[in-house]
């Protein structure tokens, strides 16, 4: 439980689906306070990455650790692995916030009650200390006043808000964040990414998968390039930026561009 | 904005006419004709027998609702598991729960009922260790056969409607609830029951309207429901639309408080678009 172990830390990571090999052997680790963007072209394995943390896919082979604890695998007959012990992955997932693309917010329940769902109902938060936290965290992305709104009444903007500060409620030791802004029209990208921008000033542990390369360089201390499944090159976001070496990065960051 | 919300919270206003449209000539017209209709009936039919059967029809419409909501919940209950393991189970409950819903819907409800009644009711007396079991006193009684063809229909019936309901369930929001740590059956609890029967809602309005109106035909195993009160009337006073009327009134009334209990619990979530 010392700042220096590592909070995330993926080993060797294989994902197949059937005979598409999509990540192949993927190695990275998040330092607490670290700000990690993953970038690439689309089927480069990004999202597959963010998901195999936190076993939403499950890895072929390869293992994954949250702060310090190995994930626990068994081989599930069919030359692929699942969690030997499915409460240890229940207890690991809630250190870890997750945000999706298409924001996944309950829409039976109102804002405040996305909120407070995992902390009184997965963690067994008292209701009136989870209302007190979730009223906080609403505060802070702006969103109190929709507080009692249901999810299909807000703006994407606001939903992915709204996720943002679901996510933080399980008070996670790492934020994974899959495409945050993809979904949203051009003019609700800021109010996400202002959100997404204070939690890494604040030095919050970050693995965000992002289209918004800017965003990326101004807010990652480490970025990492995926290319068909391996990570082609790596490093603080101005030598990835400023001087490419390998030649997919380069043509990579010029389309963008 | 949340204007916007508490306007689709309000009870259903805009299902109404407002006002000052509603008294237009042509509404007026056919009040008119609606109250003079109603006056006529009153007036010129006959219902003098109407105070005798009171409290008889009084107990045949508490049976009637007895039927439908004893057989509407426990049907609901079995619907759940029937619609679950259709979506999610293994082969060995998934080819068992479609085959009970397939046959229970292609075929007469008034057949089932008779295969239990007449069948099953009559098997069991050749049974001693039934005769002398603690339920035989209510299995020599006709309502348990009526309630059990009830609930077996209306649970087919909603089995799919539940398979359909719970598939319909967005992936993201199942991946949600396990990303932040819910095992599944809390997750089940919590998100994918209460969104499922939430989507269903609507059509579970109808299918209980549907299921009201399957109940008379437990007056035919000799279960005295509303039903069977007014074919006694019929038969004593030699009246026929006096009685039919009134019973078509009944059952209308029993719907609309129905409709109207179904739609307090669809608008207490407010949905937009779909």
């Amino acid at each position: 439980m010392t700042d220096t172990a590592e909070a995330v830390a993926v080993s060797d990571l294989h994902k197949r689906f059937g005979p598409l090999e999509v990540l192949k052997g993927v190695s990275l680790s998040a330092k607490r306070g670290d700000v990690i963007a993953i970038i690439g072209g689309s089927g480069s394995g990004k999202s597959t990455l963010l998901r195999c943390i936190n076993m939403l896919e499950l890895p072929s082979a390869g293992t994954v650790s949250v702060h310090g604890e190995e994930i626990r695998m068994k081989p599930d007959g069919h030359g692929g692995l699942v969690p030997a012990d499915r409460k240890q992955v229940q207890r690991i997932r809630t250190r870890l916030g997750m945000v999706f693309q298409s924001f996944n917010l309950w829409q039976h329940m109102t804002i405040i009650e996305n909120v407070i769902e995992a902390p009184v109902h997965v963690l067994g938060s008292s209701k009136a200390e989870a209302m007190e936290t979730a009223e906080a965290l609403l505060r802070r992305v702006g969103l109190y006043e929709k507080k009692d709104a249901y999810p299909a009444f807000l703006s994407g903007g606001q939903q992915q808000r709204a996720a943002i500060a679901r996510a933080l409620a399980i008070q996670p030791l790492v934020m994974l964040f899959d495409e945050p802004t993809s979904a949203l029209d051009p003019e609700l990208v800021g109010e996400v990414l202002s959100v997404i921008g204070d939690l890494a000033r604040e030095k919050r542990t970050m693995i965000l998968v992002t289209h918004e390369m800017k965003f990326a360089r101004s807010v990652a201390n480490h970025i990492v390039f995926l290319h068909n499944g391996i990570i082609e090159e790596q490093g603080p976001p101005e030598d990835i930026f400023g001087a490419p070496k390998s030649e997919r990065l380069k043509k990579f960051i010029s389309s963008i561009h | 904005m949340s204007n916007e919300t508490t306007h689709a919270l309000a009870f259903s206003p805009d299902d109404l006419p407002q006002a000052e449209s509603f008294f237009k000539p042509h509404r007026i017209v056919l009040i008119a004709l609606f109250v003079g209709l109603v006056l006529g009936i009153a007036i010129f039919m006959r219902w003098d027998w109407l105070p005798r059967y009171m409290p008889r029809l009084g107990s045949g419409i508490l049976v009637s609702l007895a039927m439908l909501f004893s057989t509407s919940i426990l049907g609901f209950l079995l619907a759940i598991p029937l619609g679950l393991v259709q979506v999610t189970g293994p082969w060995f409950l998934k080819g068992p729960a479609r085959l009970f819903c397939t046959v229970i819907r292609g075929t007469p409800l008034l057949l089932q009922l008779w295969l239990l009644y007449y069948g099953l009711g009559s098997l069991f007396p050749q049974f001693p260790t039934i005769r002398q079991s603690f339920l035989w006193p209510y299995l020599r009684e006709a309502w348990p056969y009526g309630v059990a063809a009830l609930t077996i229909s209306f649970a087919a019936y909603e089995g799919e409607v539940m398979r359909g309901a719970f598939a319909g369930v967005p992936q993201g929001e199942l991946e949600a609830a396990r990303a932040y740590g819910m095992g599944r059956w809390t997750m089940f609890r919590r998100i994918w029951l209460p969104r499922a029967v939430h989507r269903a809602l609507p059509t579970l309005t109808g299918e209980t309207v549907l299921q009201l109106k399957s109940t008379p035909l437990v007056a035919t195993i000799t279960v005295i429901d509303v039903y069977a009160v007014i074919s006694k009337v019929r038969q004593e006073t030699f009246l026929t639309y006096e009685p039919l009327l009134l019973l078509a009134l009944i059952y209308l009334c029993l719907t609309g408080l129905l409709v109207l209990a179904f739609r307090y619990f669809e608008n207490r979530i407010p949905t937009r678009g779909a």
